[in-house]
């Protein structure tokens, strides 16, 4: 019976949660990656354009309530996400024209275009701020729980409870439902085909008559799926704040590269390897011991290798670990 | 003469600029513009030496600004005895570990052939080096930060001259740069930045919650000056006397006697922080030529035209013989140093030191925007990207209020696009900047005052 509550405990406060936000960071880190991949930079304006995205998903959830359309138990954001997605996508393709277009067909440095984008993310910040400010907002409703930890204590008689919130169960299915649907694109259709063709070889695959216009125009609305999804997602879990959207960006690169970059299934491992580093180096274990441990082994301290202030310190430390003793990531990215 | 117009003529505009928000807003704003543009010049020549020189890119401009800051706290700070008495010994052992760590693991590393038992014995080090890190700092940390936390609950500093951490926080940055360089200058540009980024990040978090060392989030206030206080001169004679002959004619208009001391009053006070911000302009001014000599001398020297030759073409210059691993390591912590010192005077000036503000946005990325503004590789074109950019920062929140109230003039006082429009007019700067360096790198992708190549 210990061992089951320690399990749930285990369970309940990190493996669970980890689960979460590594699907929130996977869906960044594949668009970073397939953004790295296809139009060749590192986009520094990641975590604002998730941020935009989110936008206006939290707008039209405030304007759907106000018209009193609702989702049932489910939050009313999930209904946004087509328009979400479609403002995102217009904005990306409008920023693509007036300002890596140039660049792209320049063919300038990566590191001109990395520049690019810090112009990029300075603008859609302003935009963010502007339209609607910098302040915390919530925008989940329906039902909060799917599992409660007074519910579960009475279904199975365990000391431990174990809960689910609802967010946490759609997160961890909408994120397999659009990656799986992704990867399908990509190994099985003719246009993903072509997409990878271009990422690994572009002038071999302009040769054989990929046109260049459609796979970044296509990449362009991959990507405004995933980052709209993913924001939405992270915000309906936390809570939407453009600040905390910024700096997600860390995060987010250090689950792309860490996995290699340029590879999305090693960004979509890579988001699960920081998600889960972090909580199970930051959680205090001295719950989970006292279950297994005979009596006079029970720790006193709280047993926490790290306090929780160094979270986002563990995911960057992974990054230079694995930057210094393999540079192209756990799975084989682009050769840096 | 000709070569140097187009500098002559952009600088003279800056400070016309500066000198209006003196007469339009107040002079005490505008010294506080100029102080924190020489700053940020400052920084800009660090980043300028870095990227402009040597094509290396350095976003952890953060991390260096935050160890500077963190040199003043360390140096200029009375100690705290009680800290000391209670976990200096254990702290100073924690040090000796970690001096161990590294030299074991250097040992290791040049004694023993590359193979799995040296990495196990390398992980075996670090492993039981941080659990005895863990054991011993442990109690410590807790009692020190337990000694009169709401006003010490730190270790304290050395209580030296301020003046003295300028150079520390130069010395501090290069510590940081050396192992930041060794890790990561062989990465592909656009990783390095990132690389760097997240390295700053790790810096600042350390500092943030490591409250034995500098207080943390609680910040360290009160700091010492190398200008007098405004308090003080505002009750010194000399000053007075100063103010009074300044000011003469405005003096000889009032009535009766009383109201003369209210307006000398008032005027002293004026002058006293606008006295306490020249001094601080001065000091500034002076670290500012010194460097941008020194900058000058190196790009034009036979060093110089190295880097230049390095950055272009790395191979070929490989092939001619110059080290550009050992070069890009030391032009990296030479330019790293320059930011940590600016890091210490920006701390020194604001008289406090608040690891909570150390934010990417502010000290990377409006650093970087100066850099290519003002025009990369030329060290007048990074001053002046550095007084551009700040002054645009400051004052973009009045010049869009001023432009949304010209726009929505026609609009009701309650209009809701109006009120929101004039809500959000601090963001504006985001905007401004935002665009201002994506049309500089558009059109002028070599900056304001491009680089210029002497023909010998």
């Amino acid at each position: 019976m210990d061992l089951i509550n320690a399990v749930i405990v285990l369970l309940n406060y990190t493996i669970i949660p980890a689960l979460t936000y590594g699907s929130q960071l996977a869906l960044g880190a594949i668009f970073v990656t397939l953004i790295y991949g296809i139009l060749r930079f590192a986009n520094f304006a990641t975590g604002d354009m998730m941020s935009f995205g989110t936008m206006f998903a939290v707008l039209l959830t405030y304007y759907f309530q106000s018209i009193g359309i609702s989702f049932g138990f489910l939050p009313t954001a999930l209904l946004t996400i087509p328009f979400a997605i479609f403002m995102m996508i217009l904005y990306m393709l409008i920023i693509d024209q007036t300002v890596f277009k140039y660049y792209r067909i320049k063919k300038s440095p990566p590191v001109m275009l990395a520049m690019v984008s810090v112009g990029v993310m300075f603008v859609t910040q302003a935009i963010i701020r502007i339209i609607i400010g910098p302040t915390d907002r919530r925008f989940l409703d329906g039902e909060k729980f799917i599992l409660k930890a007074t519910e579960f204590k009475e279904m199975t008689g365990l000391s431990e409870g174990l809960t689910i919130k609802s967010t946490q169960m759609i997160t961890i299915v909408v994120t397999i439902i659009v990656v799986a649907i992704m990867f399908w694109f990509l190994n099985k259709t003719k246009t993903g085909t072509s997409m990878r063709a271009y990422s690994d070889n572009e002038e071999l695959a302009l040769l054989s008559g990929i046109d260049p216009k459609k796979v970044v125009l296509i990449t362009w609305i991959i990507a405004g799926i995933l980052a709209t999804i993913g924001g939405i997602l992270y915000g309906l879990d936390k809570s939407y704040r453009p600040f905390v959207y910024f700096n997600n960006m860390l995060p987010i690169f250090a689950a792309a590269i860490v996995g290699g970059i340029g590879n999305p299934y090693g960004a979509f491992f890579g988001g699960y390897v920081i998600a889960f580093a972090e909580i199970f180096l930051t959680y205090a274990y001295k719950r989970f011991l006292v279950y297994i441990l005979p009596e006079s082994l029970e720790p006193n301290s709280l047993m926490q290798l790290l306090s929780t202030d160094y979270k986002f310190a563990i995911s960057f430390s992974i990054l230079v670990i694995v930057l210094i003793f393999r540079p192209s990531g756990i799975f084989e990215g682009k050769r840096i | 003469m000709r070569n140097y117009l187009n500098i002559i003529i952009a600088y003279s505009i800056m400070m016309l600029l500066i000198i209006l928000v003196g007469i339009f807003q107040s002079w005490s704003i505008a010294l506080t513009i100029f102080n924190y543009c020489m700053i940020s010049a400052v920084m800009t020549l660090g980043a300028n030496i870095q990227w402009g020189y040597a094509g290396l890119i350095n976003f952890g401009i953060m991390g260096y600004t935050a160890l500077g800051g963190l040199a003043v706290v360390l140096v200029s700070v009375a100690p705290v005895p009680e800290a000391w008495s209670v976990g200096g010994v254990n702290m100073i052992t924690c040090l000796g570990i970690i001096i161990l760590m590294i030299f074991s693991t250097r040992y290791i590393l040049k004694n023993i052939q590359k193979s799995n038992k040296r990495n196990y014995l390398i992980a075996g080090i670090i492993i039981v080096g941080l659990i005895l890190i863990k054991i011993i700092a442990g109690p410590a940390i807790e009692q020190i930060e337990a000694v009169d936390p709401a006003k010490t609950g730190f270790l304290g500093g050395l209580g030296l001259p301020v003046l003295f951490s300028w150079i520390v926080g130069g010395l501090f940055a290069a510590g940081l740069a050396f192992i930041v360089g060794k890790v990561a200058l062989g990465l592909r540009a656009d990783y390095l930045a990132i690389a760097t980024l997240l390295i700053a990040e790790i810096v600042v978090s350390i500092i943030k919650h490591e409250d034995w060392l500098a207080r943390g989030v609680k910040n360290v206030i009160g700091l010492k000056r190398p200008a007098p206080y405004e308090i003080d001169l505002q009750t010194s004679p000399w000053f007075i006397n100063l103010v009074e002959k300044f000011h003469s004619a405005k003096l000889d208009l009032a009535n009766s006697l009383t109201e003369r001391q209210d307006v000398l009053n008032q005027l002293v006070i004026d002058a006293s922080s606008v006295y306490v911000k020249l001094c601080f302009a001065g000091m500034f001014l002076v670290v500012v030529i010194i460097l941008l000599i020194i900058t000058q001398k190196a790009l034009y020297s036979p060093w110089g035209r190295m880097m230049r030759a390095i950055r272009d073409n790395e191979e070929a210059a490989s092939a001619m013989g110059k080290n550009v691993v050992k070069q890009h390591l030391f032009i990296f912590i030479l330019g790293s140093a320059i930011v940590g010192i600016a890091g210490a005077m920006m701390v020194t000036n604001d008289g406090l030191f608040t690891p909570g503000s150390y934010r990417p946005m502010r000290y990377t990325f409006v650093i970087w925007v100066m850099v290519i503004v003002g025009g990369t590789g030329n060290n007048f074109g990074a001053i002046l990207g550095g007084f551009v950019v700040w002054f645009l920062w400051v004052e973009a929140a009045p010049i869009a209020l001023f432009f949304i109230n010209l726009f929505t003039a026609h609009l009701p006082e309650t209009n809701e696009i109006k009120v929101h429009l004039i809500n959000s007019a601090p963001y504006f700067r985001f905007l401004l900047v935002g665009i201002g360096l994506l049309l500089i790198m558009r059109f002028r992708p070599q900056g304001i005052i491009p680089e210029k190549i002497i023909k010998q």
